[in-house]
Formats: C-alpha cells, structure tokens, sequence
C-alpha cells in the first residue's frame, strides 16, 4: 500500500552521513547501557547472586 | 541551512516498483517540516562537554573525599550519571536559549543557532538524558542523590535558564547553585547523606561563580547587551560590577581555606588555599582599580586555575591524611 497523503524526500549525502553518525552513537549508548546495568547488578548482589536454590 | 539543503527533494517518492523506498527516504512531518544535518558530534556539543569536564572533576572529588567508598564501578558510573544530568541540563539550556544565543557571536556556532539541528531534537534529547541520568542514579547509587540530581537539572533548566537569566542581573548569583550541586552529589552518591565538608565545597563554587562570570561579562557585554541578557556591567555598570567582584572575591578566598578552618583538611592545604585566595583577591583587585578589560580576562583565566587548583588541593590533602590515619 502507498500512503498517497504523504510526503517523501531524498536525503543529501550529507544528511545520510550524519544519520549514520547518529545511530552508531545510539547503538553503542544502548550498548553501554546494557553492560552498565548487567555489571552494576553483580556488583550489588556480589558473591550471593550464586546462592540460587534449584 | 539544513533545511534549504532540502527543499529540492520534498516530493512524492515512489519507486519502480510502485512502493515507498523507505529505506532511502526520510518521512517528513508536516509539524517538523525539515530535515536536519545533526551528527552524534552536535548532540555531544549540546551536553556542553568543558562544562561537563568540570562537573566530572568536582564531582569526583566529592565522592573521593568522602568518609566512605563505594565499589569503584558504582563509583564510575555513578559520576557519569551526574556528567549526563548536567549535561542534560546543558541540552535543555541550548533548547530554550535558541533565540537569544543566535545573537551572540560566542554561542551563534551552537547546533541550534547554526541550524544542524531542531529545537525540539534538542529538548528530547535533554528530557530523555535527564530521567535517564536521575533514574540510573537512583539505581545505581542511592535515590537521595537521584533526587538532588533531579533538583540541579530542574534548578539550571528552569529557575536558572526560564526564569533568572533573562530577568534579573543576580541571574549567576541564584543560578551559580546548579553548577555548585555536584560536589554535594558525588558524596551522596557515596554516603547516602548530606555532609558539612560537601557543603562547603559547593559554598566555594557558589561564591566562585559570580566573579567568574562578571570578569567574562566585562570584556563580552557587548554581546549580551545584543541578546538583551541583563548581565550585571549592561544594567549596574562596570564599576559597580568591578566593586561586587572584589567583595565575591574576598568571600572565595575566605570560603577557600575553611576545610582547614573547620579541620576538614591540614595546615598544608590552608596554606596552600590561603596563597590561591590571595592571588584570587589580588587578580580582582586589578580589575577593580584598572579600567581596561585585560585584567578581567586574567581574572577569568586564574578563577578558572583557582577552581581546579583547590579541588586538587582537597583531594591531595584527603588522600594523604588517609595514608597516614
């Protein structure tokens, strides 16, 4: 289906160019958030996040 | 401009095939209307990095001085929350300061003014690092830093950057307290509660803060006269702000050696706080009785050497006077 009420537009190489910049960034913030919370979880529980009952 | 750069290509795209290229196409709101030029570089511009730069230090020594430590990680992460959240705080800033930092060459290069970016890119951007930054702190500290994170961002965002700026020339008086904050929010990070001597170290910035700036306004007015700023040398005049450095410098220079004076700190570190209070006073005071703006610039240049210099000197002094105890 095309949305005939829309409009499109033809990014620059410029424009392309920094929107790749912006979702390397993002990626990699996203990335560092992950590890950030994954640490910070064994770090606050320490040695008894392996007491786990099975 | 960004936009104009644009404006060639703002047509129905369909492709060959009849369907939308959407991987090659951008979507163009009706309400946005532009598309912008902005790189990861111009979002980490509107953070305000050397400001950044000096909330990481202060706040790391806050945090380093402090009688108990954290585990390093939480440590680390906990100042780069509170670098985010200032940051944030900056972003926020250069959202609403759009119009009036267009005027002023010193600013006009921003993302914003210069037009790589959109004002409401820029007012995302800093809502979304600020719960970001208050809620990991929250989490990774302890919610009572989180909280007067929370404040700091509310207080440079809105009292300071809505409400003071524009409307009063004690704007820096008022507004100093945000960038005084961080100190007092890396020892509660560390703690989990509010300390005399984080107290202090934001009362030093606090007083720091107005000379520093009134020096910068002296030789940039005209500039803020044009952005209709009321910085105190466009509304009181340059003599009556050369008076009210010299007395902000004499309470920085007082404000300096208390660590010592309460004995939070050795004779080694008031001695030392006592030569940079001096020079301080003494910088200020050619500023007072030399009507050119040269002495303003070496005053704004040695304020920011004394800043650093006496939060050096309270971590050297902490760290050693540990090693002894």
């Amino acid at each position: 289906m095309k949305p005939a009420d829309q409009d499109f537009v033809d990014l620059t190489d410029a424009q392309k160019k920094a929107r790749r910049s912006r979702s390397i960034a993002l990626g990699l913030a996203l990335a560092a958030l992950v590890v950030i919370f994954y640490v910070t979880t064994l770090v606050k529980f320490g040695p008894s996040i392996l007491d786990r009952s099975f | 401009m960004a936009a104009a750069g644009n404006s060639g290509g703002l047509a129905s795209r369909i492709d060959r095939n009849g369907a939308m290229a959407l991987a090659d196409a951008q979507h163009i709101d009706d309400t946005a209307g532009s598309v912008f030029e902005a790189t990861a570089g111009d979002y980490i511009a509107l953070l305000k990095p050397r400001v950044m730069s000096l909330v990481v230090f202060t706040a790391f020594v806050g945090l380093a001085i402090a009688p108990e430590w954290p585990n390093p990680f939480i440590a680390v992460i906990s100042i780069l929350a509170i670098a985010v959240g200032a940051g944030a705080s900056g972003a926020l800033n250069m959202w609403y300061d759009a119009d009036i930092d267009r005027v002023m060459a010193r600013t006009a290069g921003r993302p914003i003014p210069a037009g790589r970016m959109g004002a409401t890119d820029a007012l995302a951007f800093g809502l979304v690092l600020s719960v970001f930054s208050v809620v990991t702190l929250g989490l990774v500290a302890n919610w009572l830093a989180a909280a007067m994170l929370a404040f700091t961002i509310f207080f440079y965002a809105v009292v300071y950057t809505m409400w003071l700026k524009r409307s009063t020339p004690q704007n820096i008086v008022i507004g100093g307290a945000a960038g005084a904050f961080p100190p007092m929010i890396g020892w509660t990070a560390a703690t989990g509660t509010i300390g005399l001597e984080s107290v202090i170290l934001f009362l030093v910035i606090f007083l720091w803060t107005p000379p520093h700036f009134w020096a910068l306004a002296l030789f940039s007015q005209t500039d803020y006269g044009k952005a209709g700023i009321p910085m105190l040398p466009n509304v009181s005049g340059e003599a009556a702000t050369r008076r009210q450095i010299f007395a902000y410098a004499l309470l920085v220079a007082v404000a300096g050696v208390l660590p010592w004076a309460l004995g939070f700190s050795s004779i080694v570190y008031g001695a030392a706080a006592s030569v940079l209070g001096i020079g301080f006073v003494w910088y200020a005071y050619r500023v007072l009785t030399t009507v050119d703006t040269r002495p303003a610039k070496a005053l704004f240049g040695y304020s920011l050497l004394y800043l650093f210099a006496v939060f050096a000197l309270v971590l050297a002094d902490s760290i050693v006077l540990r090693s002894i105890a």
